[in-house]
């Protein structure tokens, strides 16, 4: 009995030293399939260009067709990819966290809803003022997010409260996109490859409009890692813990929401990336936010840009939106998660 | 009575639109374990949260050494109380001293500045409660006593001049039940931490308690030594339930509940 019991401390002594190391050898990984996937992206499509003259282009960039290819073409789409996987995950790992519900995701804060009944709009009812569905799916975001807000709202916001009033209001937004496409049905085609989430000819503007957003959006989650974790103890120890809840959780909501519409803006209803990579990232890296942040951010890179990659080459010349491949992979993984965890 | 460390002035709080405390006054002796004991309902829990304002009070005050908890900062105020409220949850994958570096935050600066004593208070928490051993251990593999004890030491490391907690015993056997008491009869003994604690075992307050408070239908019936107040004349009037009394071998009283008052 005496020497079971040393073991277990012992194992548990190493679990503790172990831990560091296993967790930077996660995040290491993470980078590696990140990078990996980035470059495989610049490397697939319908121009043959091997590894060798992408290293030449991308070391020496001139002005023949392959060299457009890629600096051009390929290299801004698989930057929007990389930053439009860091925001959806980042986004998804803070609310899971600020709603304490596995199942929280962009979506429930009406993100998508918000977005894509502006961006169907756009498309359907105004198609000459096309370029303007970027701005207008933020916007529509945005609001849809601060409504969920308002509804939810009594002497402060609690998460079964938000994730009630999102999807109140994000099944009344989906009719009215419902109702456009069955009254437009002839121009719903545009509207339905955007409503699955793609990054078909998504180029340089559109690396401009998510940068800035992505940026801010990484430096403040990162910085709040501690009151998420904090948060994860619940509402009455973290106050007790000298945390301002109401304000903490306000705050954090705006900044999954900001990170969450330009991603979707950009690139349609991309989903499951909310959603699974956060978890995961957790399944192997654990639930300190300090590390899951990053991890989360690393992994959306791999995924968003593999999956794209993937989706490129699969049916070629065929190019399937990724948001088809995301949910492909992502639904058995939710199920997996289901018989796991839950 | 000398001068309190933290006072409830007629408190009335409500929850979901309902006062459930009236009129409450409670003066928490500094350096002494107090303890507030009641039926169920009664509105004990509720003020112990807003002792600690992690509930707030619809009229009234709560002082902390003479100044109004609502003139704190939320870390200011959690630099100086700490609470521990019932069956608290944690993630699945957090160990014994991930959660006492928690009690740290509040003494930290924005992005953790200011962590660099952070180590000696976390091994000093983990040593009070017996924890150091046990600190890369997850918390789900604990007993609920070591459990109890992971989240002391958690409140601990905050360095509090006050522990607030509520129902520290419940779902404990008797052993984790006096484990729980021991430990905190030793740290207000030795480091003299003021310790509040809502409690439904009406002899673990007179075992332990140095005073008594008692609550009914939100206000306040009593208090004081609990020698002198917790007797089977309280217990009918309060929890309707005839006691016989009995005498420990250390002197102090035990009940015990035989029947219903009718």
């Amino acid at each position: 009995m005496e020497n079971k019991q040393a073991e277990d401390l012992q194992s548990a002594e190493r679990l503790g030293v172990g831990r560091g190391a296993w967790r930077a050898g996660v995040l290491l990984l993470f980078l590696a399939l990140a990078l990996a996937g980035s470059f495989l992206s610049l490397t697939k499509g319908s121009s043959v260009i091997t590894m060798r003259q992408i290293a030449d282009i991308l070391l020496h960039p001139g002005t023949d067709p392959q060299s457009q290819i890629i600096w051009n073409i390929r290299m801004p789409r698989t930057i929007v990819g990389a930053l439009v996987g860091v925001n959806l995950s980042l986004s998804g790992a803070i609310l899971q966290a600020i709603m304490r519900n596995p199942l929280a995701d962009p979506h429930i804060i009406g993100i998508s809803s918000g977005a894509g009944l502006a961006g169907v709009a756009i498309m359907i009812l105004f198609p000459a003022l096309e370029y303007l569905i970027t701005p207008a799916a933020f916007i529509g975001a945005m609001l849809a997010a601060v409504c969920i807000y308002i509804l939810a709202w009594k002497n402060g916001i609690k998460p079964v409260r938000i994730i009630l009033a999102g999807v109140a209001v994000s099944a009344f937004l989906s009719a009215g996109i419902s109702g456009l496409m069955i009254f437009y049905s002839d121009r719903v085609h545009g509207a339905l490859m955007w409503m699955v989430g793609g990054l078909a000819a998504r180029s340089w503007p559109h690396v401009q409009i998510i940068l800035p957003y992505a940026a801010i959006g990484m430096l403040l989650a990162l910085a709040s890692a501690a009151y998420l974790n904090i948060l994860q103890l619940g509402d009455e120890m973290a106050r007790g813990l000298g945390i301002n809840v109401e304000v903490t959780r306000v705050l954090l909501t705006a900044v999954a929401a900001l990170l969450a519409a330009s991603a979707v803006s950009v690139v349609g209803l991309l989903g499951f990336v909310g959603l699974v990579v956060p978890h995961a990232a957790r399944l192997l890296i654990g639930s300190d936010y300090r590390y899951l942040l990053p991890a989360s951010a690393l992994l959306g890179i791999a995924i968003v840009t593999l999956s794209d990659t993937f989706a490129r080459v699969v049916f070629a010349p065929i190019e399937l939106p990724v948001g088809i491949i995301m949910a492909f992979l992502g639904a058995p993984f939710f199920l997996f998660l289901l018989r796991r965890e839950i | 009575m000398m001068q309190p460390i933290l006072e409830a002035r007629h408190i009335d709080i409500g929850v979901n639109n309902k006062t459930i405390v009236h009129d409450l006054s409670l003066q928490i002796p500094e350096g002494k374990i107090t303890a507030i004991i009641g039926p169920n309902g009664c509105g004990k829990s509720t003020t112990l949260k807003a002792l600690s304002r992690i509930w707030p009070c619809q009229q009234g005050s709560v002082v902390f050494k003479g100044r109004d908890i609502k003139s704190f900062t939320h870390r200011e105020l959690a630099q100086c109380l700490a609470i521990l409220t019932q069956g608290p949850q944690a993630p699945a994958d957090l160990t014994v001293q991930d959660l006492a570096e928690m009690g740290r935050f509040p003494h930290r600066g924005f992005l953790g500045r200011g962590a660099k004593d952070d180590g000696r208070h976390v091994e000093w928490a983990l040593a009070q409660t017996n924890m150091t051993e046990m600190r890369h251990r997850l918390l789900h593999t604990l007993s609920g006593g070591e459990r109890q004890r992971a989240w002391i030491a958690m409140a601990l490391a905050q360095r509090p001049q006050v522990l607030l907690l509520d129902e520290p015993t419940t779902y404990l056997d008797i052993c984790h039940q006096l484990e729980v008491m021991q430990l905190l009869l030793k740290l207000n003994r030795e480091l003299g931490l003021t310790v509040v604690m809502v409690i439904h075992d009406l002899n673990h307050a007179i075992q332990y308690a140095d005073y008594v408070a008692v609550i009914k239908q939100g206000r306040l019936v009593t208090c004081g030594e609990p020698q002198q107040i917790v007797t089977a004349q309280l217990l009918a009037q309060v929890f309707r339930v005839q006691a016989d009394e009995f005498a420990c071998s250390n002197g102090l009283r035990a009940l015990l509940p035989v029947d219903l008052c009718r």
